[in-house]
């Protein structure tokens, strides 16, 4: 039998090429191409009153200045409110190019084309845009307070009022013996992928037929989008996502305005026409996160043991809505996390400001909901003077009890419902990792030195692999090439390796021999999208079901070529054998000749499947009334509901003394994404989360003045860590196979990033003995809040 | 990134936030070989001339558009101005010396502790491979380490045009945040670093929100002992916490204590009331005041140390290793020997060695 393939640790198979810097990335393609350059408002909320283009008329190479007049009907339109709610009772999109008022500080006016960037940048700076400023709305509590509108015919400045509720929480907490009120704040930060936006149309004049580069993470949808805005038959649209640097939620936002405007404007012109964000341009254009203030009232008993739970939370999303409710809707019901909550009332207002729009990115609401409730629990923690991982353990749901439906709704519309897990072992995991017990001692050791350390965990459940569908396509080639395609596209996952996996252990084939392609609409057209840590499971499972289909083709092929029961058969090794006498065995790219009868013999493998090759049933048709030529098959995976994976972080901290700098020393990550199709890749994934966590908590936030400019739109003062900042992490796995789909996978994609901030926040409380309830914090917002302390408390002992 | 040469006016300060792009707007481009050349086409260009250095803070003020000067004169294809002269009594770096090759130094190292105490922080090794040590002091950067240095070791800067040649002390030619006193068709051909005294010790301390960031508050001190080991002569150089490197006295605060308990609670009052912090969205005023009194007893207490001979004169908490010992800077030659020179050995790399940290 060849080696199994899942679970193994197999070696990316896309890094070679990417490290040979032979990677396809979005700038690589269109040399030829026209670029543009897009005007963007300086202002965070004002009204055009005129713009005057003669100056940029003279630069050099320029082609085309296009403003909001100069669309089509089609593309005045607002552009599309992708995820509708029944609460989102004022959704607010913005336009492919501004119609007379701007939002935000980034948001597009107009568009120049010129031979090249340079050109189209000179024009740029040469147009007068004549602005009405008006008032900006900054900041959550000034949008509800709603002095000023964001948009005037909203005058609360809320989108959307939505409250889910478990039990009666009011009662539960007023009967509680103890209660706590407090409030918490996180601030904006966002994906920032490596490589920015960008969008490169061919409009082919003869075929009437556009190809599509973008850099997204849902390229069927893009060109859903394009056709429409574009009225083509969507059969004339090709969309492909080439090598992606990186997308973390930002690009599943779509379609963004270029991806409109770049196709539109290659018809327009006939020409090859790119557009590439420039890094200042992605930080107040594309979109951001976070952004939420919590107020939380908890009541609980003498164990900690929490009776009821009320949360009320302002949302920020920004100058418009396209996302729909999705990431205040994922913290609502994920904030509940690994614990068994009876009496849970939330509440959230999403509210426009004039700032970037909010959609999601990594995590998408959950690190804001597992902030609240781990905070919820480290104060109940203090409250009692009880250990912290102990009322994590009198919370938690037992094993026993999952499945677990909370009668909520999720982000799908389907119940909020755990499939599997096994918390009280996770947490035993942990403490076993960090050493948990042993850090009073540690703690002491370095008092006697004069140094601060402290220590600080947080759990979270994660939904993962939200419906609706995936499909996958999986072909042999006669040549015994296996090809495999799913619809939705890859930014780093290593899709390409988790996926040959899985068809290799099907197929009895050689990993090496399998090619998946991701991504690109030619080769498959149904698919949703790569988000919420939903391709594995999605399309992992749907290639499987695939290569299953493939698998039983090739069985029936082999059992009518060598003459024996498909129960006596098996493959491996890239044959279909007899069980036990492995001598009578057919090549497998032999079969895939047989699967498609010929007339014509241009090959000498071809030859055998000629029509008088091979001795037939002549009154049978060659490919029967089932069948179909080729040895392939589709196959689609389709989820009742989302398989729910979970982790466990814990992290000890350094405080310096004097200057209350922090210093990360430990990292442990407890984490079950059911069975592990590929080891090495699922650590890789739960590292970077945990490396933008630590940006999260540490270093990331967009400074905004109360004027809507965002201060620092640059990597030079938008902190994202080093390698030098995050530190060595070690990691344990969980397996609890998700009962949900075939292969018994959880989504991994995400987990790394959701509880880091929570973790850091409870290890610097723990070191200073100062409550932490807003991240990220600075060196220098430590120190004032150390310099306010009351002179009595002391350090170290919480 | 050469273009025709179109019009544009030369916009220094970074005030125009306006639709900024990442492409440069047009320039001329001009790479001389020999400094002849070089001063003859700043001279001819005069206020629309600006000298391309390692391009390490110039070329990401272009790419914004915050600076648009009309013509750039590379020395990247000068064959000289590339040599470190170590003599007697002091170090002298040439134009086109980079931070990762005067670090590395090991004469260097010896001659003047502190520019390795320094260089340790400043960036990262990508960033030292290209950006000049020279170019750095010329841009002025208020938060920059190698300012400091020569303020606190009393160096000066040599400046060469058609008209002349004039040397500025450090003091002078450190005029603000950003400026620097290089006049129109000037080029700095060299910044020379004098020698410590005897039982002189020198130490660098800084924090910075990532490692290699410039550092929200950073100090280098310089401190000489008499011959029982007590304070005889003192002094502090802030960055980060002013418009320019400040320099502090602290001879009269710390006079006469000895190396081993020094009483610093005096300097870093001083200290803390001769600096002029501000905030911006990574720290406040206040924490920086604060920060730049705790760095000021850190250095202290290494640079004394390192004067009594007691530890090795490497700042204790530099991020950075102090380089390979077997080094090699090309032609090193044994500390304490007269004047030696080193030049880098081929161009085709950029003549140095690159580091791979
Ligand atoms: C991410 C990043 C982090 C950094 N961190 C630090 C840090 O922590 N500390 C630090 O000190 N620096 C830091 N720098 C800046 C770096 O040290 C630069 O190399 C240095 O400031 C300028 O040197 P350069 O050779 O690159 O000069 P250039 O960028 O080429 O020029 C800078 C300015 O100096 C002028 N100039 C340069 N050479 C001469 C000359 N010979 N004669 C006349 N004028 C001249 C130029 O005209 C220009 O105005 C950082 C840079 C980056 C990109």
């Amino acid at each position: 039998m060849t080696t199994r393939m899942v679970g193994a640790p197999v070696a990316r198979s896309e890094d070679p090429r990417l490290l040979r810097g032979e990677g396809r990335f979005l700038d690589d393609l269109g040399h030829d191409a026209y670029q543009v350059a897009i005007l963007r408002s300086p202002h965070a909320h004002a009204r055009i009153l005129d713009i005057d283009v003669t100056d940029a008329l003279e630069v050099d190479g320029l082609i085309a200045i296009h403003t909001f007049e100069d669309l089509p009907p089609r593309l005045q339109q607002p552009m599309p409110l992708l995820i509708p709610h029944p609460a989102l009772t004022a959704g607010r999109t913005q336009y492919v190019l501004a119609d007379g008022e701007v939002n935000h500080v980034g948001e597009a006016i107009l568009m120049v084309v010129a031979t090249d960037r340079y050109a189209a940048e000179d024009a740029v700076e040469r147009i007068t845009v004549d602005y009405e400023v008006l008032p900006a709305v900054v900041g959550p509590e000034n949008a509800l307070a709603a002095a000023q509108f964001v948009h005037e015919e909203i005058p609360d400045n809320v989108a959307a009022h939505l409250q889910q509720t478990i039990g009666d929480a009011p009662r539960a907490i007023a009967a509680a013996p103890h209660t706590l009120e407090f409030r918490l704040d996180i601030e904006r930060s966002a994906s920032t992928p490596m490589e920015t936006r960008g969008t490169y149309a061919r409009w082919d004049a003869d075929d009437r037929r556009l190809r599509l580069y973008t850099s997204t993470q849902a390229p069927t949808s893009v060109r859903a989008a394009v056709a429409s805005f574009l009225e083509l038959p969507l059969a004339q649209v090709e969309c492909i996502a080439p090598d992606i640097g990186g997308g973390f939620g930002v690009k599943i936002m779509h379609p963004w305005p270029e991806e409109i405007l770049v196709p539109w404007v290659a018809r327009e012109l006939g020409h090859d026409i790119k557009f590439v964000e420039d890094r200042r341009e992605h930080f107040i254009s594309s979109n951001h996160e976070r952004a939420q203030v919590q107020w939380i009232t908890v009541g609980f008993d003498d164990a900690g043991r929490v009776l009821g739970l009320d949360v009320r939370f302002i949302h920020d999303h920004g100058a418009y809505i396209p996302y729909g409710l999705i990431v205040p809707i994922i913290t609502s019901t994920q904030l509940i996390g690994p614990y068994k909550l009876e009496n849970y009332r939330v509440t959230f207002d999403s509210v426009y400001t004039n700032t970037v729009p909010v959609t999601p990115y990594r995590g998408a609401g959950r690190p804001q909901g597992c902030f609240a409730m781990e905070r919820t629990i480290d104060r109940i923690a203090r409250h009692l003077g009880l250990d912290r991982t102990q009322v994590r353990g009198v919370n938690f749901l037992q094993p026993e009890e999952l499945p677990y439906d909370f009668g909520l709704t999720f982000q799908d519309g389907r119940p909020y419902c755990y499939d599997s897990g096994d918390f009280p072992a996770s947490l035993a995991m942990l403490k076993t990792l960090i050493d948990w017990d042993g850090f009073e001692q540690r703690r002491a050791a370095a008092a006697a030195q004069g140094r601060i350390i402290g220590i600080g965990m947080a759990a979270y459940v994660e939904g993962t692999g939200v419906g609706p569908y995936e499909g996958g396509h999986v072909l042999v080639e006669p040549g015994g090439k296996v090809q495999v395609a799913t619809g939705l596209s890859t930014q780093g996952q290593g899709h390409q390796t988790a996926f040959a996996q899985i068809v290799a252990d099907q197929l009895g084939v050689a990993f090496e021999d399998v090619e998946v392609v991701t991504g690109d609409t030619r080769r498959f057209q149904y698919a949703v999208g790569t988000f919420a840590s939903r391709a594995a499971v999605m399309s992992g499972n749907a290639i499987h079901l695939a290569a299953v289909k493939v698998r039983e083709k090739a069985l029936k092929l082999a059992s009518d070529a060598l003459e024996v029961d498909v129960e006596d058969l098996e493959l491996a090794e890239g044959r279909v054998r007899v069980v036990g006498s492995p001598d009578t065995s057919i090549d497998l790219k032999v079969l895939a000749t047989l699967s498609n009868p010929l007339r014509y013999a241009f090959d000498d493998s071809a030859r055998i499947a000629t029509q008088f090759a091979t001795p037939a049933d002549p009154d049978a048709p060659p490919v029967g009334d089932d069948e179909a030529p080729g040895l392939e098959a589709t196959d689609y995976y389709s989820p009742v509901r989302s398989t729910f994976a979970n982790g466990m972080h814990a992290v000890e901290v350094e405080i310096d003394p004097e200057t209350s700098d922090i210093r990360i020393l430990d990292y442990a990550v407890v984490h079950d994404c059911g069975n592990l199709l590929n080891p090495t890749i699922v650590k890789g994934q739960v590292l970077g989360g945990v490396a933008q966590g630590v940006g999260g908590a540490l270093y990331e936030r967009m400074a905004y003045d109360d004027h809507g400019q965002l201060q620092n739109a640059s990597f030079m003062d938008f902190l994202i860590p080093y390698a030098t900042e995050v530190p060595a992490v070690r990691i344990d796995h969980l397996e609890t196979p998700s009962p949900l789909n075939p292969l018994g996978i959880k989504g991994a994609g995400e987990a790394g990033v959701i509880p880091t901030s929570a973790a850091i926040a409870a290890a610097i409380e723990d070191a200073t003995g100062i409550v932490i309830d807003a991240m990220p914090i600075s060196p220098s917002q430590l120190h004032e809040r150390r310099l306010a302390r009351p002179v009595t408390a002391g350090e170290g002992t919480p | 990134m050469c273009r025709a040469v179109g019009s544009g006016t030369t916009a220094e300060s970074a005030s125009d936030t306006g639709d900024d792009g990442v492409k440069p707007p047009p320039f001329a481009y001009h790479a001389p070989r020999t400094e002849e050349e070089a001063l003859a086409t700043l001279g001819a260009l005069g206020e629309d001339g600006k000298v391309l250095a390692g391009g390490q803070s110039l070329i990401p003020l272009l790419n914004m558009r915050l600076a648009a000067p009309p013509a750039l004169v590379d020395l990247a294809r000068l064959e000289t101005l590339d040599r470190i002269a170590v003599t007697d009594t002091h170090v002298r770096v040439e134009a086109r010396v980079t931070h990762e090759r005067l670090r590395r130094d090991e004469r260097v190292a010896a001659a003047v502790p502190l520019l390795r105490q320094a260089l340790d922080w400043v960036a990262h090794p990508v960033i030292r491979n290209r950006g000049t040590s020279v170019g750095s002091i010329a841009h002025a950067d208020p938060a920059a380490e190698l300012p400091a240095v020569l303020a606190l070791l009393g160096g000066w800067m040599q400046l060469r045009s058609v008209e002349g040649e004039r040397t500025v002390e450090a003091g002078d030619y450190l005029l603000g945040p950003l400026e620097s006193d290089t006049r129109p068709g000037e080029l700095v051909v060299a910044a020379t670093f004098p020698r410590p005294g005897v039982r002189t010790g020198t130490a660098f301390e800084e924090l910075a929100r990532r490692h290699g960031d410039y550092a929200m508050a950073g100090v280098g001190v310089r401190v000489t002992l008499d011959a029982d080991h007590h304070v005889g002569d003192a002094s502090a150089a802030f960055i980060g916490v002013g418009g320019t490197a400040i320099q502090v006295e602290l001879t009269e605060v710390l006079r006469g204590q000895p190396y081993d308990a020094l009483d610093k609670a005096e300097a870093i009052g001083l200290a803390r009331a001769s600096i002029d912090p501000t905030a911006d969205i990574h720290a406040t005023a206040g924490y920086r005041r604060h920060l730049a009194g705790v760095l000021l007893g850190r250095a202290l207490e290494t640079a004394v140390r390192h004067a009594a001979g007691q530890a090795p004169p490497d700042s204790g908490s530099a991020p950075e290793g102090p380089g390979p010992t077997e080094s090699a800077a090309p032609g090193s030659a044994a500390p304490g020997s007269a004047a030696t020179e080193s030049a880098p050995t081929g161009h085709a790399s950029g003549g140095y060695r690159e580091e791979t940290a």
